[in-house]
């Protein structure tokens, strides 16, 4: 942040609008690089978190899987903060919410 | 086409020295054919050999900022026809008769032209002049391959703006995959003052999203449109104009010289400029 958004906030001001061209660009290129559409993202994301969520409690609400972009290069970046292990991972397919640790 | 003779770092230079150069964009309107205008000029002043082909012939607008919209008479398709010489098709600036001017086709003939005829137009110049740049057509459709096709390197467009940026990056995509090196990027239209009130994509922010080397930075001048009224180019007249100051700079960066580029946001040493720094200083 720097002290122009600052001041914008303390403000109440709209905060400058380079910030968002950047950040609304990043990711509609990731989007557009990668030829991956929203949907296929979503569904990716979703099943990511299954797998990860029969081995590990993770934090939904924290956790994030996105498209990032530098110098041309596309990565998908998950950031799932673990809550705790699973003594026993649970088989494929189970309702990882029903799990009891 | 010549026999290529020499190559560095992957680019390939045929007959002697000559260098073809695509000049795109993807989104129309960001200035392509100013800069081809400008920089055609701007390398015949530096006593360069220059050919300006203009690849848009369905909505060409080159002749028209040359000043050369009267004096068309064959086109590139005539000459592969051999219904004339190139000599007779090319139009010889004036002011400047190191430049000239081939225009690819008429409105008239809107489907006749391939990659391998743009190729053979290409290869016929090369034979005959130092730099080759070819104004490519907004789009990413036949238009824009038939101008790849002929092209080794290419210099892209843009301006600070998402739409614009977001179709360099298609742009760039695909001369990448056509093997197409180096592409250089010519930011266009640059606000310094919204860009120092962070209402415009930095200078950084494009270069780190698009990864290209910057050719140039143009400021937003209102000379620019005083000469495409006049159908006389920046360039042509020495004008110490911003716009067409860069537009030389490019110029010259091309062809080797080392010309530093200013960060427009940081020019200024009044208190004006010097409070926008402390601004943008990040707090945390």
């Amino acid at each position: 942040m720097t002290l122009r958004d600052f001041i914008d906030k303390l403000l109440g001001r709209q905060p400058a609008s380079a910030g968002m061209a950047r950040e609304r660009l990043q990711l509609v290129l990731a989007h557009d690089r990668s030829d991956l559409n929203p949907e296929l993202l979503e569904q990716m994301r979703r099943e990511i978190l299954e797998v990860v969520s029969r081995y590990v409690e993770i934090d939904l609400e924290e956790g994030d899987v996105s498209l990032e972009t530098e110098d041309r290069v596309t990565a998908l970046v998950a950031n799932l903060p673990i809550k705790r292990a699973r003594p026993n991972p649970l088989p494929p397919g189970a309702d990882p919410s029903m799990a009891t640790v | 086409m010549g026999a290529i003779i020499w190559g560095t770092s992957g680019k390939h230079v045929t007959s002697a020295q000559n260098r073809t150069i695509l000049i795109c964009s993807g989104k129309g309107g960001v200035g392509k054919t100013t800069l081809t205008a400008n920089l055609g000029i701007a390398l015949a002043k530096q006593g360069a050999r220059t050919a300006v082909l203009d690849a848009d012939f369905g909505l060409r607008n080159l002749d028209l900022l040359l000043g050369l919209e009267n004096r068309i008479v064959y086109t590139a398709q005539e000459v592969l026809s051999g219904s004339c010489r190139l000599e007779q098709a090319l139009v010889k600036h004036k002011q400047e008769p190191n430049l000239s001017l081939l225009p690819a086709g008429n409105p008239r003939m809107l489907e006749w032209l391939t990659p391998d005829d743009m190729k053979k137009i290409a290869g016929l110049l090369a034979e005959q002049f130092d730099y080759v740049l070819i104004d490519c057509p907004a789009g990413i459709e036949d238009g824009f391959k038939n101008a790849a096709a002929a092209c080794r390197e290419a210099i892209v467009v843009t301006t600070p703006e998402v739409s614009a940026v977001r179709d360099a990056d298609r742009v760039i995509g695909l001369l990448q995959t056509r093997e197409i090196e180096p592409i250089q990027l010519v930011l266009n239209r640059v606000r310094p003052r919204m860009m120092a009130n962070q209402e415009m994509l930095s200078v950084s922010d494009v270069t780190d999203i698009l990864a290209l080397p910057l050719l140039g930075l143009v400021l937003e001048d209102d000379q620019v449109i005083i000469s495409t009224n006049r159908g006389e180019p920046l360039t042509l007249n020495g004008t110490r104009s911003p716009a067409g100051q860069a537009y030389t700079n490019v110029a010259r960066r091309l062809r080797g010289e080392e010309v530093p580029l200013a960060d427009p946001t940081k020019e200024g040493q009044g208190l004006r400029a010097k409070l926008g720094r402390l601004m943008h200083t990040k707090i945390f």
